[in-house]
């Protein structure tokens, strides 16, 4: 074996190093002076001096880089600590492969395997308690990687595999595979009736088919809410809307992995988002980065395949400054989470070449040991392969890209679990690093093969591995697997590991046998795996083989119709907050500063600049906005047909502070605010579709099932007062964490994702105040809803009174403001949430350098206001702050008649915001550098 | 008149392939797409275009260093083909991960030098990848024929590891066409103008014919006014300030 130190030359930066330093200082560790880090390369083989020579050569920077061969560990001395990390058996090192390709290419051979490791060498009076914590809280994730001791690396193989056909006695099943009595039940019928024993992986099979995670059968339940029956949650609600709208444009729904709309006749939009949470909680960046692996391959597997074109993300963390010492057992710090989630997204989709363009972070305590990791991908498609492909009988199942290795086994079926203190020990199987050039490499190919016709039949494997991607396609007809055939990443797996087994960047395909050959080749000719692991059949049979030994035969029509209906109990009682009784400032200047400066509203550019969102040159309205491409854009526009002017809009709404007064209220407060965010950037409500996103707690808790219900209650009703179908969802259940008998379990949180199609780019409006001398417009009226607002929790409040929605006054308005913007009306339109009035004309005075004047006296109140504080913070819904220059005013008021509008200030060139009261008084007078830096402070890390 | 024909090279990981492809095609030029396996097989051959562009992207995910496994695999397996396209007079342009593989297989700062190049492409100085707008002066006195009139861009850089550095610290002997500099177009602005903190704030260079140039902003990001951040402030213009470099290209081409 051969070791290679590789490292940054003295007096050259060393950017990582100096990362880790700043990061240990957070950790209060002030006395390191200095953090040098080297990359460590294993070599399995024996070279020749010369050989050796050019590989260093190879794998060191002439200019910025030495390298050491041969040398051993060094030794810590003194005030020098060293620490090596490595990854832990089983994980496969993402740089491997790229590694050995450039050795052969060198003319080298006799290179078996390659491991990297990380050396951190770390200069400073640090005592021993110091340097656990640095290298636990920043170095090491014992999930992934480990401390090198005394460097004893090894390239030991796993241990090899030898048959032998695995029965379960049915007395076991409830204990192995964590069964309802109900499904037990069934389970034993079924195998009574044929007379013999389950195989483990038919059991397996079940058990992950049967998930909550694969079949989500508590939105299918037949459940008792306060009285009433409702029999399957989804199609009585979601589902229901989307049929009674029946668009034509709707081309493919609840239908597919991903819900698909028409665009343009010719092209069809694919979109999904997915949510990656448990995973993430563990081991941030490989979880979200495999998080945005398997939704990127949704619109892949959708249709006959989508090229995936944009991305939108959506995190919700713990406080980045909660208290270390108060942190849970086996819990991350927030800020780790943070650091690692937006790392893992970023560095998996920028490779990918997919532009991150929209999203958003939130903030709340109870997602501390459970944070939300909501990844979504939109992809294109021809619209004629919009609808999900047919394989027949004798086409060949073909698995493409990534290897087969342990990744993820049960990764299903613990995503569907609590989380507690244990799962960082036994998750381990569970979290796996991505290589985002295998997946690159696998839709470049994809989308050829798509082309040329020569598959029937695609789906992605994702969340249950085979079983669940062959499992599903093989229902209608029939399929058979030689699991012996599938490519492995390492020796020793089971028959039953390699047909659970969740490893990434994998598609399977349904390939007629007459274009089999073509297809191997073009995958072979950009080095992507792809092999024929077995056939559908007719006989409507599950049969698994290995090595010709039948291991399992399941009938499908038991594996997807033999799932007992769960019942279910609900109910739902409004909880009783105390209601705020503080006095109204005088003055608000400073509360607008805390407002703009707490989590949820501050500037999240430090994450959105780290996300590539200009690849594939569609860009149209970008996140960042303004004078100085720093303003906080509503929806992304992007223009997927490079030549044409037809254009996407994508949004999304998430208010999980109103779900503590009323689920119901809080999803059509995000229904309205996803919407708003299109209007607001110059769409309308002609074509747009919805996704949503429930992340909830433990629904065997009726009061939780019961704000289950009642969130999706409002998204029919909402989706049909709008007419905005829901063509796509997901959810995400049991997310809490017990611990010493405690549970915190997470804030009730549904995303909307919307899509909208724009007919024509150039009408898009941006947030930042254009000229002085535009009047400002409020459209929509003001109510005292302040329950779940940003300003009362900067108080530490939450109250009662959370924003309503009246959608059919709300939809007038929206297509109102939507013609005045498309006859170009209006030059900045921002769309009015968290902070209300307050936050809304902020943003849009420093994105756009200039000043404003504003009088809380002409804002129009649906109800009586008494206090200029509510006023200012009030979070009603379907509110926009719009600027129209004089020449417009009648035109645009013209267009907006029928519905509540005023004018309420003026933008001005003094550089700041005042605010005047009900009273006449100035309330406020701050410069726009003022809102900005308090915006900006939090996330400038 | 016969059309310029230009060689979009991919490898596993390119991702700016299409929108290149795209600006060429606007600028005239036929473009083929074409896999680095497929040079290698002599499915395909340089020699028949003009132009050949390695485009943006992270080609074998960076490893090793950004652009490096790739710029191995053509000074190995290419060096005689794209020799011969040099000294045939043909045009080499790198953008982002281009410039970096360009640097890394020692075609730039001039060919032929392998491995031995005393100039790389390496970490930010902030330590990230960063996505953002700047501002570029051009060096009127550079031989490069991708830049012929043109003063100043705006244009957007997405890259973790653009930071220009020499063996000697300094940028002597290099031909500089592009710098980074703010509005008013000072090149010492210093961060975020010059994003990476490139030696002599140094964005992109050229060889001594000026026909082989590479630079870490993207030019096909910026070929059409909607794509500017500032187009619903400031108005949209028919093009973008980069359109321009790919003109000159596919002009020049025309010459030969």
């Amino acid at each position: 074996m051969h070791r290679i130190e590789v490292s940054i030359k003295e007096g050259m930066v060393d950017a990582a190093g100096e990362g880790l330093a700043r990061d240990a200082h957070d950790l209060g560790v002030t006395t390191i002076s200095a953090v040098r880090v080297a990359e460590v390369y294993l070599l399995d083989g024996t070279l020749t001096g010369d050989a050796l020579e050019k590989v260093c050569r190879l794998l060191a920077d002439p200019v910025t880089q030495e390298y050491r061969a041969g040398a051993a560990l060094q030794p810590a001395s003194g005030k020098v600590h060293v620490v090596e990390v490595a990854y832990n058996a089983g994980v496969v090192d993402p740089v491997e492969e790229s590694v050995l390709k450039a050795i052969r290419d060198l003319g080298i051979q006799g290179v078996r395997a390659v491991k990297t490791a990380k050396q951190y060498v770390i200069t400073g009076q640090l005592d021993r308690r110091q340097m656990e914590m640095v290298c636990s809280r920043l170095l090491v994730n014992p999930i992934i990687q480990h401390a090198v001791e005394g460097g004893h690396y090894g390239f030991a193989g796993g241990p090899q595999y030898v048959f032998h056909l695995e029965q379960v006695d049915l007395d076991d099943v409830p204990r192995r595979f964590g069964l309802s009595a109900s499904e037990y039940q069934a389970v034993r019928d079924y195998f009574q009736r044929l007379g013999r024993k389950p195989t483990d992986v038919e059991m397996e099979t079940l058990a992950q088919t049967w998930s909550e995670h694969c079949v989500h059968k508590t939105f299918k339940a037949r459940i008792r809410f306060d009285g009433e029956t409702i029999d399957n949650l989804l199609k009585s609600t979601i589902m229901k809307a989307t049929r009674e709208l029946d668009r034509p444009w709707c081309l493919s729904v609840f239908a597919d992995n991903a819900g698909v709309i028409d665009f343009d006749g010719r092209w069809a939009l694919a979109f999904k988002v997915e949510t990656h949470n448990h995973p993430s909680a563990l081991e941030p960046y490989g979880g979200a980065a495999t998080g945005i692996g398997g939704v990127v391959r949704d619109p892949m597997g959708t249709g006959l395949g989508a090229r995936p074109i944009l991305n939108t993300d959506v995190f919700c963390f713990g406080p980045p400054v909660y208290p270390h010492d108060k942190l849970p057992p086996g819990v991350l710090h927030p800020r780790r989470v943070f650091k690692g989630v937006r790392a893992g997204v970023a560095d998996y989709a920028n490779r990918l070449g997919i532009p991150t363009v929209n999203g958003a972070v939130l903030f709340d305590e109870r997602y501390l040991a459970n944070p939300l990791v909501y990844c979504g991908t939109l992809g294109i498609l021809p619209a004629h392969l919009a609808q999900r492909g047919q394989q027949r009988p004798g086409d060949l199942v073909v698995l493409a890209g990534g290897r087969t290795g342990r990744d993820g086994i049960h990764g299903v079926t613990f995503a569907s679990e609590q989380l507690t203190e244990a799962s960082t020990g036994t998750a381990y199987t569970s979290v796996q690093i991505g290589n985002p050039i295998v997946e690159k490499k696998l839709i470049d190919v994809l989308l050829q093969a798509r082309d040329r016709g020569l598959y029937s039949r695609i789906t992605d494997c994702g969340g249950g591995g085979l079983s669940s991607a062959v499992g599903e396609m093989g229902a209608d007809t029939g399929v058979r697997v030689d699991l012996d055939k599938v490519p492995l990443k390492y020796a020793g797996l089971s028959y039953a590991e390699i047909w659970i087994s969740e490893s990434q960047e994998r598609m399977v395909l349904a390939v007629p046998p007459e274009h089999i050959e073509e297809l191997l080749k073009l995958f072979a000719a950009e080095d992507v795996e792809a092999t024929v692991i077995g056939q559908f059949t007719d006989d409507k049979k599950l049969r698994l083989y290995y090595q010709d030994n039948l291991v399992g035969d399941l009938d499908m029509e038991f594996l997807h119709d033999g799932l007992p209906q769960l019942e279910l109990e609900a109910t739902w009682q409004q909880p009783a907050h105390a209601e705020p009784d503080f006095d109204e400032p005088p003055q608000l200047g400073a509360a607008l500063l805390e407002v703009l400066g707490s989590w949820n509203v501050c500037s999240k550019e430090w994450v959105i600049r780290q996300y590539d969102h200009e690849v594939q040159g569609g860009s149209v309205l970008k996140p960042l906005v303004g004078r100085d491409n720093d303003g906080p854009g509503d929806a992304a526009i992007i223009r997927p047909v490079l030549d044409s002017d037809r254009g996407i809009i994508v949004a999304n709404g998430i208010c999980p502070g109103y779900g503590d007064i009323d689920p119901y209220w809080m999803a059509a407060s995000a229904i309205d605010e996803a919407l708003r965010q299109v209007i607001a950037v110059g769409g309308d409500l002609r074509r747009v579709a919805l996704l949503d996103n429930f992340c909830w707690g433990n629904t065997s808790r009726p009061d939780v099932l019961g704000a289950l219900v009642r969130a999706a209650t409002a998204c029919h009703d909402m989706s049909l007062a709008y007419g905005a179908p829901f063509i796509s969802g997901k959810d995400s259940l049991y997310n809490e964490f017990q611990y010493e008998g405690k549970t915190i379990s997470i804030p009730h949180t549904l995303l909307i994702s919307a899509v909208a199609v724009m007919e024509d780019v150039n009408r898009a409006v941006s947030m930042d105040f254009k000229q002085p001398g535009d009047l400002i417009y409020i459209v929509g009226a003001t109510r005292p809803e302040l329950g779940g607002s940003e300003y009362f929790r900067t108080r530490g409040l939450t109250g009662n009174s959370v924003p309503k929605v009246d959608p059919q006054q709300a939809r007038e308005l929206m297509e109102r403001l939507g013609q005045a913007t498309a006859a170009r009306l209006v030059s900045a339109c921002h769309d009015c949430s968290d902070g209300g009035i307050g936050v809304a004309v902020a943003e849009m005075a420093f994105a756009g350098g200039l000043g404003a004047v504003i009088r809380l006296a002409d804002v129009p109140l649906a109800e009586t206001i008494s206090r200029n504080d509510f006023i200012l913070f009030s979070e009603s819904n379907s509110r926009f702050i719009a600027a129209v220059s004089l020449e417009h005013r009648v035109e645009f008021e013209r267009t907006l008649s029928g519905v509540s509008f005023a004018v309420i200030g003026e933008v001005v060139d003094s550089q700041m915001l005042e605010i005047y009261g009900l009273g006449g008084g100035r309330l406020a007078a701050v410069s726009i550098a003022e809102l900005k830096e308090a915006w900006q402070r939090p996330l400038r890390w | 008149m016969t059309q310029v024909r230009t060689l979009i090279l991919r490898g596993p990981g390119t991702n700016c392939d299409a929108e290149t492809a795209f600006a060429f095609e606007q600028a005239g030029a036929a473009v083929a797409t074409v896999h680095v396996n497929q040079l290698i097989r002599h499915e395909a051959r340089l020699g028949d275009h003009q132009i050949m562009v390695i485009p943006g992207g992270f080609t074998y995910g960076d490893d090793i260093g950004a652009g490096k496994v790739l710029a191995n695999e053509l000074s190995v397996k290419l060096k005689e083909d794209i020799s011969r396209f040099i000294e045939s007079g043909g045009l080499i342009l790198g953008i982002c991960n281009g410039f970096q593989v360009l640097v890394k297989a020692g075609i730039l700062p001039e060919p032929g030098n392998g491995f031995q190049s005393r100039v790389t492409l390496t970490t930010n100085d902030s330590g990230r990848f960063e996505c953002r707008w700047i501002h570029l002066a051009a060096n009127n006195d550079s031989p490069c024929v991708f830049t012929r009139g043109i003063e100043r861009m705006y244009l957007p850089v997405a890259h973790g590891e653009g930071k220009l550095a020499t063996s000697a610290g300094t940028a002597a002997g290099l031909n500089v066409v592009l710098r980074y500099a703010d509005e008013q177009g000072d090149v010492g602005a210093g961060y975020p103008h010059n994003p990476n903190g490139s030696v002599d704030n140094i964005a992109g260079i050229c060889d001594s014919t000026g026909r082989i140039f590479a630079l870490m902003p993207h030019p096909e990001r910026h070929i059409r006014g909607t794509q500017h951040p500032q187009w619903t402030r400031l108005g949209v213009k028919e093009r973008g300030d980069g359109f321009q470099i790919f003109l000159n290209a596919v002009q020049w081409a025309r010459g030969l």
